[in-house]
């Protein structure tokens, strides 16, 4: 059994969220080092070392052409050997934010034989990037979500959010096998229009899974809510608590001390 | 070849047979970029337009066959999953009633998309591709006349200083990447000009210097026997500009002061005799570097230093509020990675200072951007740069005014963070001189000298080359790879190049020593520069470094490993002269001392004669809820939570008080608190002391009122006077005039006095003046406005206090003196008035209370606290109480107040060091035992009902709201 799992926060130009991604899996038993993309490209890290995979949030390459396109081609041209490779090793993938638009325009996430593209992450209907935080409701079958509340409470921060898949079977095969992870709710879990949809996602679809369960894409940040402090009320209740989102970094590096 | 893709978003697919599928459809046929723009040219009043369409256009050179153009469109620059794309578009004629712009950069604009779509065609393994132009097209259906469509295109779309519209003609594609450049030295009669002709010079080549100034340039020419090349003397002038030398603070001032009785003084510098008076003279421990380096350095635990920096950006902003924004958060980011030896940016503040955003637009002076547009503009600016450096925007403020509407006010500041013994810098003889991040290119030429002169409604034409768009993702890049190299100490020195560019930066750094540069050797974005353009270009993204030979391979090495460009392009030597080289030709030979010493000392004459305003006849209305409904609507007061929501200010997971706080995470919290490491207890409040409108009547009481604001608003958060550190930042009119030079000496003296009360040194600062406005010969000055931004370490971060009510039952206390302080405040601008009285900081007492409240926080009695600022009482009431979700009944009869007894002075008074406190009952005789001999007063209780109610003097009701409603009121104006 593995005592430290070890996790891979790939990074490069315009990543931002990597250094917190990071804090929140070593706060739960990880050992998490900030990986540049062009090292794995260049084979001076291999994947194979780590059995956690994270995709933080940023503007990778600025978002130009589209948000986590041109890192999602990178992926797909430069590492896709590797990265089937380390999926196939039952490892465990996580993208957050710009981190879950390359997971989806690389076609990791629905997920595919072909890796090819099935749903997207566009511009929020408002039009523009917010900051708020969202109440998210748990459903599907994943790794990442065990023992975690059935509401939960993290902030979003992105102008292209708005998932949307190609077609209604897409739709449908998402809702079959239980792909749907986290849905856009208020604080009763009724999901209902914007604010609480911050960005008009089909379905108020927020997270989604690929069919194992095992890569999860979420636009909320669950490492800005891993401490009580970082919760917008804490200051009423002045208790401390764990934050809501650290459940589930815990869930993935017991999925790894379990299976490895 | 060339290859034009437009890519757009698919048009619906005719199934929709249940309902399920019209939804699918629906949201994926929502352009939300052609909506955006459809709202706002509904917002500029053209009623007409039915539909907007956006499109992106690409345009690819390169010898590529088409079924690689295809594989690019199809893989890269198309979103199949909702976008249709079409290769080289038969160019069709509008239909009726429907009209298409394409928007494109100017050539030598930097297109950001460029690199990171060229470099996407090669990760798809296609080589080939040379370069790549984007555009933006939009289909704009409606009837529309031709003054419209320009009103549309010229006032919303595009901006002709950096972008034009595409005629449809295919040699438009043609992308003129200029020739080389042919050397060709540059010589500037000087010697033998005449006093005219000097003059003719300086104005001719934007060198905004005086004759004085010119005439000892001549001298030292004369002396040498020869005249200067162009670039010697673009480098004095750049050297000497009031944006990089102030010499108006550091000049001498012959100030006179005609208030009851007149008096006059010579000054000898007077940022020594004010600002850095405070510091030198309260000598606290705790602050590691001040005055010296890019931004101010003090204290935060053992290990790690913090330092802050806040810039203006007001010129650049005024031409181009998108890109001016963009680049002022982006060079301000510079200051902390250039202090030091670098430091890591925590947060960002922004303050802003517009026109009304309903202004007419035919009141509109010539030249001018509406101060919608240039609002827009500007939050978008900050947004795009501070959001993708991953930067948390916590705090800040938006005022606004008439005065402001020709020249905008844009104030970036930045927070760091460094490791104690990367606090210092020193070049030293023999090291190289290093370049790293953005190329070099022909933007900005000229922003040092072009902000040190008056705008004008000729700026937009004559001084373009000012105004550039940055590239955030460069700039991170850079500073990843920079902490990098920090860590691994394999650089000395370090600089941002900022305003002047490699002048200002190089000549800076090698002014105790002697450098030498060698142009040629500077990477260039495209050919053609001369090595002047080179020398002074202000191009984003870049900085400078002091490196030891041997440790230059290993440097380099660390930029090349994340794809950062860095280049040697020369070193420090022990000559003492600025040595500058073109392909071995010597373009500029200059004495180091004459350069930074040289520039003469003129005396300015300052007056400050005190204005009286009309004082306004005001009846004191029965039912004063009206009056609150109105201020809480005021521009100045109302919500910015539009605003802030647009930036992100959670990143790096730090946040502790976030800017909006409440039941709604909605309410204006005073100041915010971040944690720089996240296992630490320890953390940064910041926050802002702004208000112009006090300096109508008194600039010395405007600066003792904004630094008591920003110390108020730490003191609210939990803070203490502890170890807090304030940076001023005055942002005046042209201090050649002795009126404005008169106010601002007056401010210098109010910010002395104050902040030595206080106890906070000041620890860096910034000066923008020349902040005025000229249309056909006549000149209009913003009102002389001074930021006040403060910086503070918070030991226990779980002992923050936020602002908003927290449970019925709780006591309401006001601490603090409320006085018939009513001269500019924002009750008597409702009437149009301005009046005399105006908030005066009784500094001694109010010391007192900020300690006596921060002595309260740390025991834990206090469960909300908010600060009375712009508006008074009733608005600070209101804020909490509808932040809380929760009513308040509150008894004017027991405020503390002198004065004549009116409800609406006691009501809307805006004296300063107030705050209102809510305190639980059980800890009610603790709480008023640490108030001891201070004054304050039990004004009511916060209650389960939806109401505030105040009842005036004589008991009787005077505000009686509905908290939703005066919420929905106050955050209504600014919902865009």
């Amino acid at each position: 059994m593995i005592k430290r799992p070890k996790v891979c926060v790939v990074r490069t130009a315009g990543t931002n969220c990597d250094k917190e991604t990071a804090f929140a899996f070593s706060k739960v038993g990880a050992s998490s080092e900030l990986v540049h993309i062009n090292n794995l490209v260049k084979g001076k890290v291999a994947l194979t070392d780590y059995q956690i995979l994270v995709f933080s949030g940023g503007f990778s390459y600025g978002d130009d052409i589209a948000s986590g396109k041109i890192f999602a081609n990178e992926l797909k041209c430069k590492l896709s050997e590797a990265l089937k490779k380390f999926i196939q090793d039952g490892k465990i993938i996580i993208g957050i934010c710009n981190g879950f638009q390359i997971l989806v325009k690389s076609g990791l996430l629905p997920g595919n034989k072909e890796l090819s593209q099935e749903a997207s992450l566009i511009i929020n209907d408002s039009g523009k990037f917010e900051d708020r935080w969202v109440y998210l409701k748990k459903n599907g079958k994943c790794i990442w979500t065990k023992n975690l509340s059935e509401i939960i409470y993290l902030p979003v921060a992105h102008g292209e959010g708005k998932f949307i898949v190609k077609d209604r079977k897409t739709l449908q095969s998402l809702k079959i096998n239980k792909q749907i992870v986290f849905q856009y709710c208020n604080e009763k879990g009724e999901l209902i229009g914007y604010p609480d949809n911050p960005n008009g996602s089909v379905e108020n679809i927020a997270g989604i899974s690929d069919s194992t369960g095992r890569i999860l894409g979420l636009m909320p940040h669950p490492e800005r809510h891993v401490s009580s402090q970082q919760h917008p009320r804490w200051s009423s209740s002045g208790k401390k608590f764990a934050g809501e989102g650290l459940a589930i970094f815990s869930n993935g590096v017991e999925h790894i001390k379990k299976h490895f | 070849m060339f290859y034009k893709i437009e890519v757009r978003e698919k048009s619906g697919i005719s199934d929709g047979s249940t309902k399920l599928t019209t939804n699918l459809e629906r949201s994926r046929r929502i352009d939300a970029v052609g909506a955006s723009v459809k709202s706002d040219i509904l917002d500029f009043g053209i009623k007409t337009v039915k539909d907007v369409r956006f499109m992106q256009v690409y345009t690819i050179e390169g010898e590529l066959p088409e079924e690689q153009i295809k594989i690019i469109c199809e893989e890269l620059l198309t979103d199949r999953v909702c976008q249709d794309y079409s290769i080289n578009p038969v160019i069709q004629k509008p239909k009726k009633d429907e009209f298409i712009l394409e928007v494109a950069y100017n050539p030598g604009v930097m297109d950001p998309v460029e690199k990171s779509t060229l470099k996407g065609i090669s990760d798809l393994g296609i080589e080939g591709a040379e370069s790549v132009k984007t555009a933006r097209k939009y289909i704009i259906k409606g009837r529309l006349s031709t003054a419209q469509l320009k009103t549309i295109s010229e006032k919303l779309l595009y901006n002709k200083l950096i972008q034009h519209i595409v005629k449809p003609s295919a040699s438009e594609h043609k992308v003129d990447e200029g020739s080389d450049y042919q050397f060709n030295l540059a010589v500037v009669d000087l010697i033998g000009a005449t006093d005219d002709k000097l003059l003719e010079l300086s104005k001719k080549g934007q060198l905004f210097l005086n004759l004085t100034e010119m005439r000892t340039i001549k001298k030292y020419f004369k002396s040498l026997g020869r005249n200067p090349t162009d670039c010697e003397l673009e480098t004095v002038a750049q050297t000497w500009s009031e944006h990089c030398s102030h010499k108006t603070f550091r000049g001498k001032i012959k100030y006179t002061e005609k208030i009851k009785l007149t008096k006059t003084k010579l000054i000898n510098n007077l940022l020594k005799s004010t600002i850095m008076k405070v510091t030198k003279e309260l000598n606290k421990p705790w602050c590691v570097s001040v005055f010296k380096d890019n931004s101010g350095v003090i204290r935060f635990d053992e290990l790690n230093n913090i330092c802050f920096k806040v810039e203006t950006h007001n010129h650049p902003s005024a031409l181009e509020p998108f890109g001016g924004a963009n680049t002022g958060i982006g060079g301000v980011i510079r200051d902390p990675l250039g202090t030091g030896l670098g430091a890591k940016p925590i947060l960002n503040t922004d303050v802003f200072c517009f026109g009304p955003p309903d202004y007419p637009l035919s009141k509109l002076p010539v030249g001018s951007l509406h101060p919608k547009r240039v609002m827009k503009g500007v939050v978008s600016g900050v947004r795009d740069y501070g959001n993708k450096m991953g930067i948390p925007t916590v705090n800040g403020a938006i005022l606004f005014h008439e005065k402001f509407v020709g020249n905008p006010l844009v104030y970036c500041g930045t927070a760091g963070i460094m490791p104690k013994d990367k606090s210092f810098k020193k070049t030293s003889v023999g090291d190289l001189v290093v370049v790293v991040g953005g190329r070099t290119g022909r933007d900005g030429i000229h922003g040092a000298t072009f902000s040190s002169g008056e705008l004008t409604h000729e700026s937009e034409t004559i001084s373009s080359g000012a105004v550039q768009i940055g590239d955030p993702i460069q700039e991170k890049k850079m500073v990843d790879t920079i902490l990098q190299a920090r860590d691994k100490c394999l650089y000395s020195a370090i600089t941002d190049c900022g305003a002047g560019g490699l002048s200002s930066a190089v000549g800076e750094m090698g002014a105790e020593l002697g450098v030498k540069v060698d142009l040629d050797k500077v990477p260039l974005k495209y050919r053609g520069l001369t090595y002047m353009e080179i020398w002074i270009s202000e191009s984003q993204e870049r900085m400078v470094l002091s490196v030891a030979p041997d440790k230059i391979d290993a440097l380099l090495a660390v930029f090349e490993s994340e794809n950062v460009e860095a280049a040697v392009i020369g070193e420090f030597t022990d000559t003492f002269r600025l040595e500058l080289y073109y392909k071995n030709d010597l373009v500029c030979n200059l004495d180091m001392d004459f350069l930074h010493e040289g520039l003469p000392k003129i005396v300015k004459e300052a007056l400050y004669v005190q204005i009286k305003h009309r004082e306004p006849k005001i009846k004191c209305a029965k039912n004063l809820s009206p009056i609150l409904s109105r201020l809480l609507s005021q521009y100045d007061i109302c919500s910015k939570e539009s605003v802030i929501r647009r930036y992100d200010h959670e990143v790096q997971g730090g946040s502790v008080l976030k800017p909006l706080v409440g039941i709604n995470n909605d309410g204006p919290s005073d100041a915010s608190i971040v944690k720089p490491i996240l296992n630490s207890s320890k953390g940064v409040i910041v926050s802002n002391g702004i208000n112009f409108r006090y300096g109508f009547i008194d600039p010395y009481w405007m600066a003792a009122a904004c630094i008591d604001e920003a110390l108020r608003q730490i003191i609210c958060v939990g803070g203490s006077l502890k170890q807090v550190a304030i940076l001023d930042n005055f942002c005046w009119g042209n201090p050649d005039k002795p009126d404005r030079l008169g106010t601002l000496v007056r401010a210098a003296y109010g910010c002395y006095d104050a902040a030595k009360g206080f106890g906070t040194p000041f620890i860096s600062g910034k000066d923008s003046l020349y902040n005025e406005y000229s249309e056909h010969g006549k000149s209009m000055a913003i009102p002389g406005t001074l930021l006040i931004s403060a910086i503070s370490v918070m030991d226990e971060t779980d002992k923050a206090v936020s602002m908003y009510a927290k449970e019925p039952g709780d006591l309401v206390y006001i601490v603090g003196e409320t006085k018939e302080e009513l001269g500019g405040s924002h009750y008597y601008d409702l009437f149009g008035a301005i009046g005399n009285n105006l908030p005066k900081v009784n500094v001694k007492k109010a010391k007192s209370i900020f300690e006596a409240l921060s002595r309260a926080s740390q025991k834990r009695l206090i469960r909300a606290m908010h600060d009375c600022s712009e508006g008074g009482l009733a608005v600070t009431l209101a804020e909490m109480a509808f932040s809380g979700g929760l009513g308040m009944e509150v008894f004017l009869s027991e405020v503390p107040y002198s004065g004549e007894n009116r409800d609406d002075f006691v009501l809307f008074a805006e004296s300063t060091s107030r705050f209102i406190v809510e305190v639980q009952k059980n800890k009610r005789f603790e709480f008023e035992r640490a108030m001891k001999g201070l004054s304050f007063g039990l004004i009511g209780c916060v209650n389960s009902k939806r109401d505030l109610i105040i009842h005036g003097l004589d008991g009787k009701t005077c505000i009686k709201n509905d908290i939703n409603k005066l919420k929905e009121i106050w955050k209504e104006p600014l919902r865009w």
